[in-house]
């Protein structure tokens, strides 16, 4: 276990390290220091005398290293835009991230376990079918049109006047089916409730909620058919190994065959692919905060690209990068406490 | 031929013997799915034969037609029959081109991954040893990003680096390499994995002992045995590519808005939806759906079809 703990760290590491080169080669090529520093009409000379003071004219490792020291530091310089250190920027946008991420999840474990493993149990029903399609077509919408087929049906309103007004049951339809729409679509809200530093949340108020609902939704529905196949399909494969069988033939009541042994084994590779999903759920966040005006990392990035604020984009990558090292890695722990039988230092069995 | 035992028969009649066509012939939802995403190709390809105005065309603008709403609704223009976006132009002409730009993307994107992912997966699995281990510890890392924060980092830095107006009038290329340079390890990692499975056959020690080098060994005789994963994994590729695509032009990091792709112009019309012209951009939204569903349908018919053991997510 302990040599396995060290095999991952030393790879997190590794990890790390090629994201910072890259994070500073981006910022070695993009950004010119001098020139945000000082106006049109420095002298070329003075510029000169600034560069080699900051130590820009240092080779490329002498800079790297420079680089990695401040930021091990914490030091990722200052954001253009906010003239304040980039880290702190990133702080200040976090939870609201965070908050949106931990919503979307509750809603994926929350639906996706019954569904995917009712739709195991009994794969023929026509509920199973109807819950596949839907999953599929999930997939094939891409996250931001979800969000705004949301903000259009429960923000600003549908109008149906598909079915004719003049009889009875169409106007009912076109009652039923026409939506009010008032729903937020836009910002956390103003009811946020401050916890701790940065971190007011949204998750205490009833408006704040109200304002989490369509964006939870949105990004949760990126996931949720991944999820309900991969649970679908794993439980169906479990349903065929002996112990199952075994446990039906000792009479073991099929509830709790279904729930207590089957559903053991089935959440092992959901546990791996689902710790992995959720630090890709930050690649989402972008385009979901974006359609919502959330005001996140995701949609700060967006912005810090459009402002060419050098500073906070590699900011922004190296704290992305943490967060799906960190991610990885403990996930692969995970994986290799609950499921013993896992070979953990990579030697042949 | 019937009476001859010696002819082999010829593709066209292996092919009618297959159990891919046999299966075809059976299934419903393939051929529906087939035959929508073959009429918007078509209908994409055919845009300028199709189209009533070209949109690319200013002097066919005027902007006092602009967001006029689709036949169904009062006040629609005759001339515009799915009405048009905020700047006059006829959606029913941009969404064909549109189509045609994502189709060229989603397409150029697959092939190049196709030709990155198979040379390094073939390289990986074949040659084995450090080669294999850089590889696929370079996939992993990549993988473990998701390809679509690769593909929009790569796109930001190379946007910021180029400036607007270049990465603008090249974007169609630009995706392509960026959306293929992200999404290579998918490939990699499939045909390495047959490889693996591969490479122990007789057939291959055969060839070796024949003295042929390692690359045509590779390419011509071990590539032809992997292919049907990559033909299965392609067609999620594809539906794959167009998402990421409409995804980074709906960030302002794809293509420009005079020349859209169906992810820019569900971008352009999103700004008008809280005004109440929500067709600007449900309608190209719609079209990118259905693309998208009739080819991932299809992806899931040929996975069953082709590989039924690897049933899976």
């Amino acid at each position: 276990m302990i040599a396995f703990l060290i095999k991952r760290l030393m790879h997190a590491v590794l990890v790390m390290f090629v994201i910072s080169v890259l994070a500073f080669a981006i910022q070695d090529n993009l950004g010119d220091p001098v020139q945000q520093m000082v106006g049109q009409s420095v002298p070329e000379s003075e510029r000169a005398a600034l560069r080699e003071r900051l130590g820009l004219n240092d080779p490329f490792l002498v800079q790297y290293g420079r680089f990695a020291k401040n930021a091990l530091q914490g030091d990722f310089g200052y954001s253009y835009f906010y003239r304040e250190p980039a880290l702190e920027v990133i702080a200040r946008h976090l939870p609201a991230t965070l908050e949106l991420v931990f919503a979307a999840t509750l809603l994926i474990v929350l639906l996706s376990v019954p569904i995917g493993v009712y739709s195991a149990i009994k794969p023929r029903s026509p509920i199973s079918r109807f819950f596949m399609g839907v999953s599929i077509i999930g997939i094939s919408i891409p996250v931001f049109l979800t969000a705004i087929v949301l903000i259009q049906i429960f923000a600003i309103g549908i109008n149906v006047t598909l079915f004719p007004q003049d009889i009875s049951w169409g106007a009912w339809l076109n009652a039923t089916l026409s939506t009010q729409g008032s729903m937020p679509s836009f910002g956390r809200g103003h009811d946020l409730v401050h916890v701790v530093g940065h971190w007011d949340t949204n998750l205490a108020s009833w408006d704040g909620i109200r304002h989490l609902v369509l964006p939870a939704i949105s990004l949760a529905s990126i996931m949720l058919p991944l999820f309900i196949r991969l649970i679908r399909a794993e439980m169906m494969e479990v349903m065929q190994s002996e112990y199952v069988k075994y446990a039906r033939a000792k009479g073991i009541s099929m509830r709790r065959v279904y729930f207590v042994h089957a559903l053991k084994n089935t959440m092992l590779p959901v546990i791996t692919v689902g710790g992995v999903q959720i630090g890709t759920m930050v690649a989402y966040t972008i385009l979901t905060e974006t359609v919502f005006q959330w005001p996140g990392m995701g949609l700060m990035f967006l912005d810090a690209i459009n402002r060419a604020d050098i500073p906070l984009i590699v900011t922004y990558l190296m704290v992305v990068g943490v967060i799906f090292v960190v991610t990885n890695t403990v996930v692969d722990l995970i994986y290799g406490l609950v499921n013993p039988t896992v070979k953990l230092t990579g030697k042949p069995a | 031929m019937s009476t001859s035992t010696t002819t082999t028969p010829s593709r066209w009649e292996r092919f009618r013997d297959s159990y891919l066509w046999y299966s075809f012939k059976r299934d419903r939802t393939a051929q529906l799915c087939l035959a929508v995403f073959a009429c918007l190709v078509v209908a994409a390809f055919c845009a300028p034969l199709l189209a009533p105005t070209d949109p690319y065309d200013l002097r066919h603008i005027d902007i006092l037609d602009s967001e006029l709403p689709p036949f169904w609704i009062d006040g629609f223009d005759e001339r515009y029959t799915l009405g048009t976006d905020a700047q006059g132009r006829d959606l029913w002409s941009i969404i064909l081109y549109g189509t045609r730009v994502s189709l060229l993307i989603g397409f150029g994107a697959v092939i190049l991954q196709a030709l990155i992912g198979v040379t390094f997966g073939l390289m990986a699995g074949y040659l084995g040893g450090r080669i294999d281990a850089f590889l696929m510890r370079l996939a992993d890392i990549q993988l473990s990003f998701s390809t679509l924060m690769v593909a929009i980092v790569v796109g930001a830095v190379v946007k910021s680096t180029l400036g607007s107006a270049f990465y603008s009038e090249y974007a169609v290329v630009m995706l392509i390499l960026i959306i293929g340079l992200a999404e290579w390890p998918q490939y990699a990692r499939t045909v390495r994995a047959s490889v693996l499975a591969e490479r122990g056959k007789e057939y291959v020690d055969a060839a070796r002992v024949m003295g042929l080098r390692s690359k045509r060994i590779m390419f011509r005789h071990v590539l032809p045995n992997t292919l049907s994963p990559i033909f299965v994994i392609s067609t999620v590729q594809i539906a794959n590519a167009i998402i990421s695509e409409a995804a980074l032009s709906f960030l302002g990091l794809g293509m420009p808005e005079t020349h859209p792709s169906l992810g820019s112009l569900i971008k352009a019309g999103f700004d008008y939806i809280q005004s109440g012209s929500w067709w600007i951009t449900l309608i190209p939204g719609a079209v990118l759906v259905v693309l998208v569903l009739s080819i991932n349908l299809l992806g899931d018919w040929l996975r069953d079809v082709m590989n039924p053991r690897l049933y899976k997510g």
